[in-house]
């Protein structure tokens, strides 16, 4: 059996990375002990949905594209993101003196 | 299949495969520094991905805002952070690591269904190339512009929040009653932040 390969990338070649991307990150951000890593899965995850919008962008809205628009709104946010959840992370750890997920539980009913 | 083509190819095949490799990398190890590193090369590979794309200038800027400050940040923040402490073990983690194993695989069957089930509109119309970046100038002042502003106040408020939150100073005096502050937090105010006492 003869396996043609396609001429040019497929679209559903990109689909599938990003959720190959998204679903490492989803698994990160529930199994990781340090949250310094619980930040690191949440920007693997707006990476792929970034690399979502930009596939989209080029084979579907190849004249106008308005996902490159959206994927620069993404990184934007993401930077804010980084910013203020590591701010919070140093005052939590201030307060705590550890970065183990399990022991902010000050909330949790 | 042209020289071009197969090239592409090539590169998708590479990025993508540094990519995975990189982002179970950064999940799985288990010394973060090195997890840290490798974000930096998954954000680099997904920047190579937007060239592949023929978006020069959001790749332009995946590398500077990615790789210049959010991994840059993470970095510091580690330094800053990283006390080696022994993680108390908790019941049933290999349970609940496998059920959410699971829950990501279901998640990830849905999401390949969904991607190769669609009929996509393909081929759409002819891609822009090299004149992305002037489209993308010409959206971000007119049609966007209100999302544009938005942004700059938005990065504004979370500078302001990430100084505010990360600073570490204590009043000498209440700032209501005027009575002499907790002598234990001033005191605190005064250690580094790395504790002297911190095993290492």
């Amino acid at each position: 059996m003869e396996i043609t390969l396609p001429s040019t990338i497929p679209l559903q070649a990109y689909l599938a990375l990003a959720a190959v991307l998204f679903c490492t990150g989803v698994w990160g951000l529930i199994n990781s002990r340090n949250a310094v890593r619980v930040l690191m899965s949440i920007e693997l995850m707006l990476n792929a949905v970034n690399i979502n919008l930009m596939a989209f962008s080029s084979y579907l809205d190849g004249q106008l594209i308005r996902g490159q628009v959206f994927a620069i709104f993404v990184i934007t946010v993401a930077a804010a993101e980084a910013a203020v959840g590591l701010a919070i992370l140093l005052s939590l750890y201030r307060n705590r003196e550890t970065v183990d997920m399990e022991r902010f539980n000050l909330l949790r009913w | 299949m042209t020289i071009a083509s197969t090239t592409q190819l090539i590169c998708f095949v590479a990025l993508s495969a540094t990519l995975v490799l990189g982002a179970l990398g950064v999940v799985l190890l288990p010394n973060i520094v090195y997890s840290a590193f490798l974000l930096g090369g998954v954000f680099l590979s997904v920047a190579g991905l937007y060239l592949l794309l023929n978006a020069s200038f959001v790749a332009a800027a995946q590398v500077l805002v990615y790789v210049g400050a959010v991994n840059v940040l993470i970095l510091f923040a580690i330094m800053l952070v990283n006390k080696k402490e022994n993680l108390a073990a908790i019941p049933g983690l290999g349970v609940r690591r496998l059920l959410s194993g699971a829950v990501c695989g279901g998640l990830f069957v849905l999401l390949i269904r969904v991607a190769f089930t669609t009929p996509w509109a393909l081929p759409g119309p002819e891609p822009v190339g090299e004149e992305a970046t002037i489209r993308i100038g010409e959206h971000l002042f007119s049609d966007y512009l209100l999302p544009f502003e938005l942004a700059s106040v938005l990065l504004l408020m979370s500078m302001i929040g990430a100084i505010v939150l990360a600073r570490r100073d204590v009043l000498s005096s209440d700032v209501i009653t005027g009575e002499a502050a907790d002598q234990g937090l001033i005191e605190k105010e005064r250690t580094p932040l790395l504790l002297e006492k911190s095993p290492r």
